[in-house]
Order: C-alpha cells, then sequence, then structure tokens
C-alpha cells in the first residue's frame, strides 16, 4: 500500500526473452544501426529513433539543451510545418512521444503497421532538415520552464535528488539534471539549440527499433530508402566524459521543504554499470537490489525494517546498470511515525550488516531465479518495453548479444557472489546520504 | 519528455478490439459469465477480476475501511502469513494485485500455465479467507496514513479532493477513498472484517481471460476461484447530487506552480449521445491529437505544458473535468484562455475539418490499443461492467464514423456550460480571486 517514491526505479528484473530468433539486425551503409522485433500477433508497430546523445553531452554551461531540443524536434522541418508531424501521426490513428536521458534521446511513434512507411520518411527528414523560428524557441521554453515547475520544483523529492546527484557526481556530467538547471534554461537560444542538432543527430549515432508486425526484409527495405540517403556527421567523438575523482568520505545533505510530509533516509553509492562483455558485477548488484527490496514481505529490508522491528513503513534498494559511465545503488528507508531519521538511519546501517554476517537465504534466492526465469515468458508480452530494452542497451554501449545474455549471467550469480559485491558497493566513502525532512530543525544530521 | 503521459484519469471509454481478436462468451456451470480470449502463443494467463462498489461501500464514519481491506488481501491467507504469501506468489512467479477504486474492487492476476492450479488457489485463498491478523492491520494502516500525511501537502490532491468535495457533498464521491487520518485511525479489524464480507459477491462479479487456457479448462478454474463467494453483499450506493456552481476558488499553498482542476457535470455512459460528446471531448481536450486547449495554452502561449479533459462517466454521478498547472504568474492567464475556449465550443461546436480528423484518429488507434493479454483482458471486463456486447468490437468505429456535426452542435450546447464551469485553484496563483 505504500506509495512509490518519485525516482524508485523499478522493474529491476526486466529481461529479453529467450526468442532471439524474432530479433534481426543490421547496419545500413552510412552507420545507422538497425534492429527489428517481430510480434505479429497484433497489426500494429512501433517505429523508435535513438540518437546516442543526452544531457551528459552537454557542452558546459547549457544545462537542458539536449532535452530542449528533443522538444524543438517537433518544430517543423523543410518539408514539415510545425506539429505536422504529430497531427499526421494522430491522423493516421497513432501516437507519438520522445524522452531524453543522461546517455540518450529517442522519439518514437506507435501506428498500425501499414503506416510505418510515413512515420519512417518523416523521423528521417527531421533526422538533418529540422528548422524552426526564434519565436517556436522562445515560446517553447516557457513549456519546458513549465515542465521543470511541474516535475522538480513543485515536487520536493525531486529536488532532493538534483541535489543529491549533484553532490554524488563532483566531475561528470551526470550530476548536472537533464532538464537543466532553471537559470540555464532560462538562456537557452536557437543557436545553441542547432550546434547541438547537427553534431548530434546523424544516422552513424542512430539506432532505428521497429518492433511489430513486421518483416524484417520490408524494413530494411524502407530504412535503405528514407535513411540510407541521410548524410552522417564525419569523426564524431568517441563518448569519453569527465571522469570522477576519488571520493575521500561520505557526503551527507540534511533537506528540508515544507512540503515533504513524510520524511525519510535516502542513501546511493556509486557503482560499476553493464558494460559490452563485462556484465557481471552489474549482474551481482542487480541481484542484491532485488533481494535487499525487491518485495516488502520477503526482501530482506523488508522484513527486518518493516516486519522485525517495525521501525519502517517502507523500505527497499535499487539499482539500474543501464549506463554508459559509473551509475548508483540505493538504499532507502521511511521511519515510521516517532521513529526518528539518526534511528532510521542506524536502522538500515544495521539491516545491511547483518545481511553481510549471515548471507544470503537460499530459498529467496532460489525463488528470484525462478522469477528471471519467468520474466522472460512475461516480456514477450510487451513489445514495445522490448523495444525500449533494446533502444537503452544501443545506446549505452551494449551489443545485441549483450542484452540476450543478460537474463543467464543474472542467473549464473551465486550466493557469494552478491555478498561480495555487496561488500564492495556499500562503501560509505562513496556514498550520498540524505535526510528529508519537513523543517531544518525538525533534526540535527550528525 | 515532449508531452506529459495524462495518468490522471481513468480511461472512461472502452475501446473496440482488433480485428482479429475473437471474443468468447461463456457461462461456466457454476454459472459465471466470463469472456475469453485464447491465446496460446506464450504461456501464461491474464485474468481480470471486478467486483463493484469499491470504496463508494464504506459505511457512514469508517471512511478508507474497502480501501485498507483490499490492501491487507495480499498481506496472509488462510495458513499463510503475510511472509507466507509473498514467498508462495514469489514462488509462483505471479502476479497478484489488489486495488480499490471508488466503484470497484479490482483484482489483476497474471501467471504461468506450468503453475496454474497453485496460483488460482493462492488468489482463492486470498479473496475467501484473507487473515486479517493485528500486525498486519497496524502494519498496512500506518502505509495509507503516510500516504494521506503526503496528500495534505500535495497540490494536485488538495485540488481534485477540494474540487469533488464541493461536487459532490456528502456522497462518497465527495471524499477520499483512502479515508482520513481520523477515520484510518479509528478502523478494527470487524470493521475490516465486515467489509470483507459485504464486498466479495456473485452479484456484481465481473471477470475475463486472455492467454494460454481453453473455454473448458477457464470454465472449471473459475467454479473453482468463486464457487464459494456469497450470492450477493452491501446495498450499493445511491445516485450522486451533483451540487457545485460555477467560479472560482482558490486554496492558498506555497508553490511556484499552480495546480487547477476544472469541470462540471457531464451525461451517463450509456446516454445516446454519449459518443458524440466522446469525440467531441477528444476534439477539445483530448490526448489524441493537438488538442484545441494545448494549442491554445502550451503551443501558442507556453503557459503550460500539459493540458487536458476528460468524459468522467462514474457509476453514480457524471463530470467532465480537466487539469491545468501553470506558473502562478501566469495561471490566471491559463484560466482565462480555458473559459474563453468553453465558452466557444458551446456557442460554435468545433469544425467540420476537425470532426473528421479526429473520426481518422480515433478509428485508427482502435488497433493499437490491443497490445498484450492483460491490456485485452482488462477492456474486455470494462466492456462487460458498461453493459457493451461483444459486438461492440465490431461496431464502434461505424459509431464514431456516424457522428454528424449537427450531433456534435446539439452535443456541444448540452455538454458544455460555461456558466457552470468551476475552477479549483491551489497555489499562490496571481489576479485570481474566490467567486461565489
Amino acid at each position: 500500500m505504500f506509495r512509490p517514491i518519485a525516482f524508485m526505479v523499478t522493474l529491476l528484473l526486466s529481461s529479453a526473452p529467450s526468442w532471439a530468433a524474432n530479433v534481426t539486425d543490421f547496419t545500413l551503409g552510412n552507420g545507422m544501426e538497425v534492429v527489428v522485433l517481430e510480434d505479429h500477433r497484433a497489426p500494429a508497430v512501433v517505429h523508435m529513433v535513438w540518437y546516442k546523445v543526452g544531457a551528459a553531452d552537454e557542452p558546459l554551461g547549457k544545462s537542458g539543451i539536449a532535452h530542449f531540443l528533443e522538444h524543438l524536434l517537433f518544430k517543423g522541418t523543410d518539408e514539415l510545418a510545425a506539429g505536422e508531424l504529430s497531427a499526421t501521426v494522430s491522423r493516421n490513428g497513432g501516437s507519438d512521444n520522445a524522452f531524453t536521458n543522461w546517455d540518450y534521446t529517442a522519439y518514437f511513434q506507435r501506428i498500425a503497421a501499414d503506416r510505418l512507411e510515413l512515420v519512417m520518411r518523416m523521423e528521417a527528414d527531421r533526422m538533418r532538415d529540422l528548422q524552426m523560428t526564434e519565436d517556436d524557441v522562445k515560446t517553447e521554453r516557457d513549456v519546458v520552464l513549465e515542465e521543470r515547475n511541474q516535475r522538480i520544483d513543485s515536487e520536493p523529492g525531486s529536488l532532493f535528488q538534483e541535489q543529491s546527484r549533484a553532490a554524488q557526481y563532483l566531475n561528470h556530467p551526470y550530476g548536472v539534471p537533464i532538464i537543466g538547471w532553471r537559470h540555464e534554461i532560462e538562456k537557452l537560444n536557437r543557436a545553441d539549440a542547432f550546434a547541438f542538432y547537427q553534431r548530434y543527430y546523424a544516422p552513424n549515432n542512430a539506432v532505428l527499433v521497429v518492433a511489430g508486425d513486421v518483416q524484417p526484409e520490408e524494413v530494411r527495405k524502407l530504412a535503405e530508402t528514407y535513411y540510407g540517403p541521410v548524410v552522417p556527421t564525419p569523426d564524431l567523438p568517441e563518448r569519453i566524459r569527465p571522469e570522477e575523482p576519488p571520493q575521500l568520505g561520505e557526503r551527507r545533505i540534511p533537506f528540508s521543504d515544507p512540503r515533504i510530509a513524510q520524511p525519510y533516509v535516502i542513501r546511493s553509492y556509486l557503482a560499476p554499470e553493464r558494460n559490452s562483455g563485462d556484465q557481471v558485477q552489474a549482474a551481482r548488484l542487480t541481484m542484491l537490489a532485488e533481494l535487499l527490496g525487491g518485495n516488502g514481505a520477503t526482501s530482506v529490508l523488508g522484513k527486518k525494517l518493516q516486519f522485525d522491528t517495525q521501525l519502517a513503513v517502507y523500505a527497499s534498494a535499487y539499482y539500474d546498470g543501464v549506463s554508459v559511465d559509473k551509475t548508483t545503488f540505493g538504499l532507502i528507508m521511511v521511519p515510521t511515525p516517532g521513529t526518528s531519521l539518526q534511528a532510521a538511519e542506524s536502522a538500515l546501517d544495521e539491516a545491511v550488516a547483518e545481511f553481510l554476517a549471515e548471507g544470503v537465504d537460499s530459498q529467496q534466492f532460489e525463488r528470484l531465479k525462478f522469477q528471471i526465469k519467468a520474466s522472460q515468458i512475461y516480456a514477450e508480452d510487451d513489445i514495445q518495453s522490448l523495444a525500449r530494452l533494446y533502444g537503452e542497451g544501443l545506446t549505452t554501449g551494449l551489443t545485441i548479444a549483450d542484452i540476450e545474455a543478460w537474463p543467464d549471467i543474472l542467473l549464473s550469480v551465486t550466493e557469494d557472489e552478491v555478498l561480495d559485491a555487496a561488500r564492495e558497493v556499500f562503501d560509505k566513502r562513496n556514498a550520498v546520504t540524505g535526510w528529508l525532512m519537513p523543517t531544518a530543525s525538525a533534526e540535527v544530521m550528525q | 519528455m515532449i508531452r506529459l503521459v495524462l495518468g490522471l484519469f481513468i480511461l472512461a471509454f472502452a475501446l473496440p478490439a482488433r480485428a482479429a481478436v475473437d471474443i468468447q462468451t461463456l457461462t461456466t456451470p457454476g454459472g459465471i459469465d466470463v469472456w475469453l480470449v485464447e491465446e496460446h502463443s506464450i504461456p501464461f494467463i491474464a485474468l481480470e477480476i471486478r467486483f463493484k462498489g469499491g470504496t463508494s461501500l464504506d459505511p457512514a464514519g469508517k471512511r478508507g475501511v474497502v480501501n485498507l481491506m483490499t490492501g491487507l488481501l495480499e498481506e496472509g491467507a488462510g495458513d499463510l502469513d503475510s511472509r507466507g504469501f509473498s514467498e508462495a506468489r514469489e514462488a509462483l512467479a505471479a502476479s497478484l494485485e489488489y486495488r480499490a477504486f471508488q466503484d470497484v474492487i479490482a483484482i489483476s492476476a497474471r501467471f504461468l500455465t506450468e503453475n496454474r492450479e497453485q496460483a488460482v488457489a493462492l488468489l482463492k485463498s486470498s479473496i475467501m479467507e484473507p487473515n486479517f491478523n493485528q500486525v498486519d492491520i497496524d502494519r498496512v494502516r500506518e502505509q495509507v496514513l503516510s500516504g494521506l500525511r503526503s496528500d495534505k501537502t500535495d497540490p494536485a490532491t488538495i485540488a481534485s479532493q477540494t474540487f469533488d468535495a464541493m461536487a459532490w457533498g456528502d456522497h462518497p464521491y465527495g471524499s477520499s477513498g483512502d479515508g482520513t487520518e481520523e477515520s484510518v485511525a479509528a478502523l478494527t479489524r470487524d470493521d475490516i472484517a465486515a467489509a470483507h464480507r459485504g464486498a466479495f459477491a456473485r452479484d456484481r462479479l465481473f471477470v475475463s481471460a486472455v492467454g494460454d487456457i481453453t473455454a473448458e479448462e477457464l470454465s472449471a478454474l473459475l467454479d473453482e476461484l468463486f464457487g464459494d463467494l456469497p450470492e450477493t453483499g452491501t446495498p450499493l450506493a445511491s445516485a450522486a447530487n451533483y451540487q457545485m456552481t460555477g467560479g472560482v476558488t482558490v486554496v492558498p499553498f506555497e508553490t511556484p506552480q499552480s495546480v487547477a482542476i476544472f469541470g462540471h457535470g457531464s451525461i451517463k455512459r450509456d446516454d445516446p449521445d454519449y459518443i458524440a460528446a466522446f469525440v467531441l471531448n477528444e476534439v477539445f481536450g483530448g490526448d489524441g491529437q493537438d488538442s484545441r486547449l494545448m494549442t491554445e495554452v502550451r503551443e501558442k502561449r507556453g503557459l503550460t505544458y500539459g493540458v487536458g479533459t476528460t468524459l468522467l462517466p462514474m457509476d453514480y454521478g457524471e463530470m467532465i473535468i480537466g487539469q491545468v498547472k501553470s506558473d502562478n504568474s501566469k495561471i490566471s492567464e491559463a484560466v482565462k484562455v480555458i473559459q474563453d475556449e468553453w465558452a466557444k465550443v458551446e456557442k460554435d461546436g468545433i469544425t467540420e475539418e476537425e470532426l473528421n480528423h479526429s473520426k481518422t484518429y480515433l478509428t485508427g488507434a482502435y488497433a493499437l490499443r490491443f497490445d498484450g493479454n492483460a491490456p485485452i483482458a482488462r477492456i474486455m471486463v470494462g466492456m462487460q461492467m458498461i453493459g457493451l456486447p461483444p459486438s461492440y468490437v465490431t461496431d464502434r468505429n461505424d459509431r464514431v464514423m456516424e457522428v454528424t456535426l449537427e450531433d456534435i452542435r446539439r452535443v456541444a450546447k448540452r455538454i458544455y456550460q460555461p456558466g457552470n464551469l468551476r475552477f479549483v485553484v491551489v497555489g499562490q496563483p496571481q489576479g485570481l480571486e474566490n467567486t461565489n
């Protein structure tokens, strides 16, 4: 019954199904990678173009430009008027949207399978031929500021998360919010957006994912026709971002906002990510997060803190290994009324220490592995999530082989390996700990 | 994200199936009506179960009891305590979800073919013999109370609760089905057990299934699952009386961005004008294409990230409502633009071009809703609950196409009532005053 907190990551177990036979991939002459996922049960298709560029690739001082550009991609091209792409999609019974992350930016349409050519033609057009007026840019910047108002400034948990990431990443651009800092969004302009667009929106920096009631050969023909002629950006630089210096001490943030009605403690540790050919450590951390926080009644933290000591209304762990550079592993505890944040944090630390001493519950571990196997069956029923899984993987440095190997790597993790991974990741010198509370004087952070 | 994905509104319109969906309507030997789509290509089943009533069944003074009771169904049943139940569910890799809404309790189950019988036994136990142990009641109650405390500082929740209270008064629609801190704190095990006895009965059961199961197997499964249900339960709620007038209500709250909920009464789902009204709302404030409100409030003026409206035909009352969020310095302009558009559509309706675009969107989007076993099962159970026949699946697009500009003009005058339009604004809006 506990309502999820905005930034909690779920779906740790989402994994590709075992029917690799229905995945086809090839690369166009201009460097554009194409993946086709077949599902012929319904006459629909998802068409997605993923760019290997996101908020972590922005120039200094231009935070939010990747996301702002995502908005501007709907403002028209030499062939399409502002808004025409979306209007055309909806007039054909489809829907479209887009999203920006630190590592990628993606555009997608869902539409009847026989309209694939229509959306592909328009998407290919806006890869290189974007046009936008100064007026469009100004109005859309106001829209983005309202989006920031809504998503961040009206949500104290999101405001804290910005501060926490900024503290976690001193030097790496993951410390800058995707939507951008308000004072920098206010100054973004057409020239900034265009420079970013011309450099990064190119076929050799993009992945096309087409999923649904389509034949790979037909997709290849269409992709060669529409994306094939698009000119690549020469000499695209490798994605090498500034690295974090060694962290020498825990960073702590006491954060107060009168809108925080329910105080909580949250801690994130810097953690390794999934890398091509090297996903084992990430798999161990994924299993660790599931064991610690998967389900309130059966997870280690839920059992110890919600059931045994009854100090928590909610306790969990989270980890997402899909990332170009180092990611985070998180712990959260929402204390019961009458439990101080200090007591909550101590209980959380103690629960983790007990887990390391007691080891993994073998029965829980077996259940978890059975769930991973089952998730591959359930995944076949959700082609859009699957398309997203491939898009995320391929724009963060993984290959199709890596994505398909993931379930087996998860299943090969041993109990001892989980404990080793836990001992490595739970190092407070790599951590940011936050206390969220209604007033600054509610409690003094040690 | 370029556009907000509106999660705010319940999809109030049962949508038709792809042409390929083959709905079987069955009555089990035990007398349970069920709709089934067989889908044997993936070895699992999605089952959608509904019991009419929901939190509207809360007795006076016991607000929140149906919600708390529903939350406790997965906290131990039969021989299993709370942990034992969750462990059993994990061991089967089944998903069993229990949610209380204002008119219905929804149970969504997903389980593998290979352990179907065990999954159904666990599901049955949770519905028929939940333990309601005091220790679990107290723990889940704390979780509900934690949510209620957070509601008090959430502007969007304050706005919708204020709006509902003004619109529906003492009817259950006028308050949150989660209850209040006071009412939830006072609930006893007896209250919860009584709510359980009254909520689950054959006379309010609806069920659909999609997946790897035959009609015969499903019949046996349902007779086993529901064979012990009582015939009837707590009498359902009575009609609600919409009692709000037009105007503006400001609820002061310290936040940079104001939230406004707006709307007024509307028409029933079985009204002959409903489909025309649905098509009209799509043009005015729907999310399928660039609606009038999105064009005027966002695209032309940059006043918001998202604005939309929806028809909300609930079981005992009807509304058309919308939401917009805008900076405190801009919300008054957003309100003004929406008021003007409301008056304009009432007076002039929409253009033929807008009507045609909306028809092509709605009829084209029809196949896309059916993207998985559980979504198809949800659509079918929704159709059953509002009394639509399976043939609606094939007729629905024809009914949308039959809507004429004349229908739209007549319905626009009926649906949009500028004089009754009420805005509840939570924030520190500049240039907005309370009226009435």
